[in-house]
């Protein structure tokens, strides 16, 4: 009956209804597990105070319960822990986030279920988030304004000096990037052009007087801003909060470096919602710090986008025009053979070949050129010979170019000859047809192959890494210094901040959430893309399909 | 304008058609750049490689005439700009090798010596030092140098003589008898010299400098031994930090330790000539490692210290031929591993050792070449022959590679064996690269068929059951779902690889393998267990949907499997499966190992693999399977000897594309392995492939040097891998088409 069975061939069927089971189940699962672990990061878990008392001596623990596992009890008793009296088979041990960086030996901490004596959620805890060391969590004690204690509602009065610091240290910073950076970036311009003239051998004294008169004159300007810098920077030093941590010491934290805080324990379902997307905004528009594993991932989010757009700005043409190519005017012969042979191995070249080829050809041999053209004075620091924003917009141009030929060759077959004929016979040119009836047509189908381009450029690390991406960069490549757009900057980018923050940073425990965070974002934008993508697909299938009949 | 309509349509449409030509003519262009494109990156990378496989040239710059008798030591400065020559009176003359001006004098220094000259030793060439042996047993060491300055914006070097021992010479010999031969060499605190005197001795001495406190001078104060050794002495060499003196005596070589100055040791002798030959020089190489001996038969061998039963001993490791000749001398260069010959009938030859190849032999001269120098970056050399001083130019940029060498095992120094090794960059200058390219190539193979060995029963039979079994509407919706995973940035698999999945498999390992059986086995139960069911709950379900059926069934089997980890941990591993593979199956355990890669990668590479093999089996006629189960064929019958051969070459060209995908992705292998190059099958191992290579070295390496295009060689070979795989994939689809239009 069941040789009958196997021979029938139905276990086989159900083998391989099995293997699309599993292949849905791990592209949901996958999606599902970065969602939940980027998006929990943001959610504001309450704060446990632990009482621990067993192998170790008795102390208390204060922190978020960062993860927890399952350990056979022999594993545990063979690393020579002493579990007492423990009879269980398996314990959980819980991986405590205590903070406090620079109070304890170490933020994270693993403590065994047995040793905890006594657990509990109380009032008053709070979370600061710092802009250095992290966060730090213990119990309010006293709010000091101005070297005066306050009297009264002590997390009323705190919440308004933590504004009233992040507002002055966010006008500091603002006036150090905006008009400092200005002058520093004026300067730098200056000096490039005492060196050009020097090239040239036209410095005369009388420029040099002028570029010297120019420079003085902001370096005035420099002193009167440092002199207005300083003051915000005292200013935001003026009050601080006293704070009893899990040592049960006191230490006083200055309000200039507590970005925010909250008291997890006492925030109900909504306080908790609205937290959770002031968490969420700062992650997206805030600039990281301590090392890229705090803060927001803004430079990244910019960098990627622009690249993009510059990308995108490059291809389309290129990409069009080809398409158009191959499917109105190539001839059946063998260079359109060789062509079509081209645009499938575009595609499958491996992508670390192109950011080879993209730093060869294009930062050396291309770039270098171009300083050695236009930019002797800035020598030997190069401007366009090293790896920046536009070759890896060129060098993913040509990686997505048989992205975007591919989706509109296939929109302009679905266009019915008919209407070619049609535009033909009223006596348009072959030009005129395509650009007046083809193409407008088509244009669903080439934004389709531009939006694949721009989710395949988004998620390409492996040659960027090469041609222009870094892990932190002091600036975006749009600013307000002429000539605002600086096409030879390095940039950030969301999948190398993940592949640096998860891969290379000096602690991976700390960053892991805010990895998972950035991949989620990067996992969604690609994805909505790649469904846009598909949908104005379909739906431009369907009109056709009607236009045919 | 009016009256004459005719002609202003005429001219439109003149304009109207050059319009046309000129769109005609750019979109043609602009399909052929596609083409350009393609081959600008062969091209390209070609052009970028193809500078490793040049040969090296020698040529002559010019030449100028000196009294060949005085000249006992030669030397070149680091732009190749000035030449020196020492004569045996201590005067050291500087010569002018620039094109503009050549051999023009330029200065002429005198080291002051106390006594006659008896003998003339250089040091190691990166030290460019030089030593006079007196015959009052002292020995001179100077150093010619230059001093950079810049008088109106142009660079003027001024030669100097330098001592870096202090103007007082060494004494070598205590006794004062006259220095006949000696060698030396200097580190950063100490000198040693090791001498043969006029009374046949051979005295070891290690000078350590001491600093005056009144006067802040340094002393240099000697501890010497004298070496236990007798007979006729022809050559003395030592080592740059001088921890090994070697003594040429005929046909033997006597090593000596000479790291204790109060203790040298006799360590081995080696009767070291070729048959039938005699030994007539020898040399180190740079590093020190390798001694080279040249014998009269034309035969240079080299040899080092390998690990064998006994310790470490000498070894020959391999010879290079030269031509015949009474005197061979052997010439170091700097940093590298390239050696020079010059013999007695005006032959140099240039010879590399890694990659055993000889790179350049030629007549240089009409007599016996007396004496060589080479430059600092060894782009040119001076010869001292037939009563002049030639200065040769050469191009040499990349002699360690060969074709054989990057392919072949490769006997390194202080390998115990040829190996295959890829260490391409290390802290010190002298340091020996080794460019193998088949660890990589063997962990680019070794990743992408773990991959496809997890991707291909997945996406074949997912493709399978989607394409032919699967309902319409569940298609719709199951089918774009798996392709969204190859939108899926590889970063992002790559991370959850390296920070999820490796720990998640290290803990527990007996999970996955517990996965592998209890899959088949429980979708078959699930199976078996629906033909027991009675008919109306089965006809309520509709044909096609046994994968929604199995969603629970797989959960369920996941859960269980790692629910049981721990206890089949405990059951069949000792409770340790990572001590059990370590300990019991002597494996290593990698935490970021194959099997994760596989799996990653794997999931990287199923999207392709189902998406063009459903397309293939989608597309065969449905006539094709009608046909057949009109006939009597059963579902599976059908399929199997239908439909899958009918789509058979479609389905090669999937597995082809998801190769070609699997052997070039980068991020995932650069985040979930170790990237060590390693040549090992071993599943719990990781492995460094040729494209993670690319990404972790590329950024560091010098534009220009070997290293710069071997990696460039590396992308070239993953462009030319793929590029055979993708076409190879695209003309069997393109075959197939027409295979089904016809049908």
């Amino acid at each position: 009956m069941i040789r009958q069975w196997f021979k029938s061939g139905s276990p086989w069927i159900w083998m391989t209804g099995g293997a699309v089971s599993i292949s849905l189940i791990s592209v949901i699962g996958l999606l599902a597990l970065i969602a939940w672990r980027g998006l929990g990061f943001f959610w504001a878990s309450p704060v446990h105070e632990f009482h621990i008392q067993g192998s170790v001596e008795q102390h208390t623990v204060i922190g978020e319960i960062y993860d927890r596992e399952v350990v056979p009890a022999s594993r545990v008793r063979q690393s020579g822990v002493d579990l007492g009296d423990f009879q269980g088979e398996e314990l959980t041990r819980y991986l405590i986030k205590t903070g406090n960086r620079e109070y304890v030996e170490l933020d994270f901490r693993w403590i065994l279920e047995t040793d905890i004596q006594s657990q509990s959620t109380p009032h008053n805890l709070a979370v600061f988030e710092r802009s250095k060391n992290g966060n730090f969590y213990g119990y309010i004690e006293q709010v000091i304004e101005n070297g005066q204690p306050v009297r009264g509602d002590k997390v009323e009065k705190l919440e308004e000096l933590v504004e009233r610091a992040v507002e002055l240290n966010e006008q500091a910073l603002d006036l150090q990037n905006g008009d400092i950076g200005h002058i520093n970036y004026e300067l730098e311009r200056l000096r490039l052009k005492e060196r050009a003239y020097e090239l040239d051998n036209e410095l005369t004294h009388e420029r040099a007087a002028e570029l010297e008169a120019q420079r003085q004159a902001l370096r005035d300007q420099y002193k009167e801003l440092e002199k207005t810098l300083f003051q915000l920077r005292d200013d935001a030093k003026r009050d601080q909060v006293v704070v009893k941590d899990m040592r049960g010491e006191m230490v006083t934290l200055p309000l200039y470096q507590v970005l925010d805080f909250w008291l997890p324990n006492d925030m109900g379902f909504f306080a908790k919602v609205g937290h959770y997307f002031g968490q969420l905004g700062k992650f997206i528009a805030d600039d990281p710090r301590e090392a890229n594993t705090e803060g927001g991932v803004f430079p990244a989010i910019f960098g990627t986008v622009f690249m993009v757009m510059l990308m995108a700005v490059i291809v389309t043409p290129f990409g069009v025009v080809a398409a158009i190519y191959l499917h109105e005017y190539a001839a059946k012969n063998a260079v359109t053979k060789m062509i079509r042979i081209a645009v499938i191995n575009l595609a499958g070249v491996p992508s670390i070949v192109y950011g080879v080829f993209g730093l060869g050809f294009f930062v050396y041999m291309l770039g270098g050129s171009i300083d050695q053209l236009f930019y002797p004075e800035a020598s030997p620091s190069p401007v366009f010979g090293t790896p920046g924003v536009i070759w890896s917009a060129l060098t993913l141009a040509i990686l997505t170019l048989p992205v975007v030929i591919v989706s509109t060759e296939e929109g302009l077959s679905r266009i019915p000859s008919q209407v070619r004929q049609g535009s033909l016979a009223l006596g348009a040119t072959k030009a005129e047809t395509l650009w007046r009836i083809v193409v407008p047509m088509a244009s669903p189908a080439i934004m389709t192959g531009l939006i694949l381009a721009v989710a395949r450029a988004a998620g390409e690390v492996a040659p960027l890494m090469l041609v222009g991406v870094v892990k932190m960069a002091p600036t975006l490549p749009l600013d307000g210094n002429f000539p605002y757009v600086h096409l030879d900057r390095k940039f950030m980018h969301l999948g190398f901040h993940i592949y640096d923050v998860g891969f290379q940073s000096p602690n991976v425990e700390a960053a892991r959430p805010l990895v998972y965070a950035t991949a989620f974002l990067l996992v969604t934008v690609i994805i909505a893309l790649n469904i846009t993508a598909i949908g104005i697909r379909n739906h431009l299938r369907e009109k056709f399909r009607a236009l045919d009949n | 304008m009016t009256s004459n309509p005719q002609k202003l349509s005429f001219s439109t449409d003149r304009s109207r058609l050059f319009k046309d030509k000129i769109a005609q003519f750019s979109i043609t262009s602009g399909g052929v750049m596609v083409l350009v494109a393609l081959l600008l990156i062969f091209f390209y990378l070609l052009y970028v490689v193809q500078p490793i496989f040049e040969s090296a040239h020698v040529q002559e710059r010019s030449s100028f005439a000196v009294d060949q008798q005085e000249i006992v030591g030669l030397g070149l400065e680091e732009q190749t700009e000035i030449a020196y020559l020492l004569k045996r009176s201590g005067d050291v003359d500087f010569y002018n090798i620039q094109e503009q001006g050549f051999g023009a004098q330029i200065a002429e220094l005198t080291t002051e010596l106390p006594a006659a000259v008896s003998s003339f030793a250089t040091s190691a060439p990166h030290l460019g030092l030089y030593a006079y042996g007196l015959d009052n047993g002292e020995v001179m060491i100077v150093k010619p140098s230059f001093q950079v300055s810049f008088p109106n914006n142009q660079r003027q070097l001024t030669p100097v003589l330098n001592y870096p021992l202090g103007s007082k010479p060494l004494t070598a010999d205590e006794q004062g008898a006259a220095i006949k031969r000696f060698a030396f060499s200097k580190s950063e605190d100490k000198v040693v010299v090791v001498a043969l005197t006029a009374d046949k001795r051979v005295v070891f001495s290690a000078y350590v400098g001491e600093e005056n406190f009144m006067t802040g001078e340094v002393e240099w104060v000697a501890e010497q031994t004298e070496l236990d050794i007798d007979g006729r002495i022809d050559e003395l060499l030592i080592s740059p930090d001088g921890s090994r003196v070697f003594v040429r005596s005929a046909n033997q070589i006597y090593i000596f330790d000479s790291r204790y100055a109060d203790d040298v040791q006799l360590t081995q002798v080696l009767a070291a000539n070729e048959e039938n030959a005699n030994i007539v020089s020898a040399q180190l190489l740079a590093g020190a490692n390798s001694l080279m001996l040249a014998n009269d038969n034309g035969e240079v061998s080299q040899w080092f210290e390998v690990n064998t039963e006994d310790g470490k001993e000498f070894k020959k490791i391999r010879a290079f031929e030269t031509s015949k000749q009474k005197a061979i001398n052997i010439h170091s260069e700097f940093y590298r591993r390239t050696f020079f010959t010059t013999g007695a009938n005006g032959e140099l030859g240039l010879y590399y050792t890694t990659s055993e190849a000889k790179l350049w032999q030629g007549k240089v001269a009409e007599g016996a070449i007396k004496n060589f120098a080479v430059a600092p970056r060894a782009n040119a050399a001076l010869i001292l022959a037939d009563n002049k001083v030639s200065v040769l130019e050469i191009e040499n940029e990349h002699p360690e590679v060969t074709w054989s060498g990057l392919w072949q095992e490769v006997w390194y120094e202080g390998y115990p064996e040829p190996d295959y090794i890829w260490q391409s960059t290390s802290a010190s200058d002298d340091f020996e690269s080794k460019f193998s390219l088949v660890p990589i190539s063997f962990g680019t193979l070794k990743a992408a068929m773990y991959a496809m060995l997890f991707a291909v029963p997945i996406a074949l039979s997912a493709a399978i059951y989607t394409a032919y079994f699967m309902s319409s509407e569940l298609r719709k919706v199951v089918k774009p779902t798996v392709e969204i995973m190859e939108a899926l940035p590889t970063v992002i698999l790559g991370f959850l690889a390296g920070l999820w999945l490796a720990p998640l498999i290290e803990e527990n390992l007996p999970a996955i393998i517990a996965l592998l059986v209890l899959l088949p086995i429980g979708i078959l139960t699930t199976a078996l267990a629906w033909t027991k069911l009675p008919e109306h709950i089965r006809h309520r379900i509709p044909e096609g949907a046994h994968s929604i059926i199995l969603i629970p069934v797989v959960l369920f089997i996941g859960w269980l499997s790692f629910a049981m980890s721990g206890s089949i941990e405990a059951w069949l591993f000792g409770g340790n499966v990572r001590q059990y593979i370590t300990n019991e199956l002597g494996m290593t355990f990698d935490q970021r190992n194959s099997l994760v890669v596989g799996i990653a990668m794997g999931f990287a590479v199923i999207p392709t693999i189902f998406s063009i093999a459903e397309d293939a089996v989608f597309s065969v006629p449905k006539h094709l399977s009608n046909g057949s189960l009109a006939l009597g064929a059963t579902q599976w019958q059908t399929l199997v000897r239908v439909v899958l051969l009918t789509a058979s070459p479609g389905i090669f060209s999937a597995i082809m594309m998801g190769l070609g995908r699997a052997v070039g992705e980068t991020m995932i292998v650069l985040m979930a392995t170790g990237n060590t190059p390693i040549m090992d099958w071993s599943i719990f191992q990781g492995m460094r492939t040729l494209a993670a290579n690319i990404a972790v070295e590329m950024p560091e390496s010098e534009v220009g040097s070997s290293h710069y295009r071997i990696l460039f060689l590396a992308a070239f070979v993953l462009f030319i891998f793929t590029f055979v795989f993708n076409t190879l994939a695209e003309f069997v689809r393109q075959r197939l088409r027409e295979k089904y239009s016809s049908l």
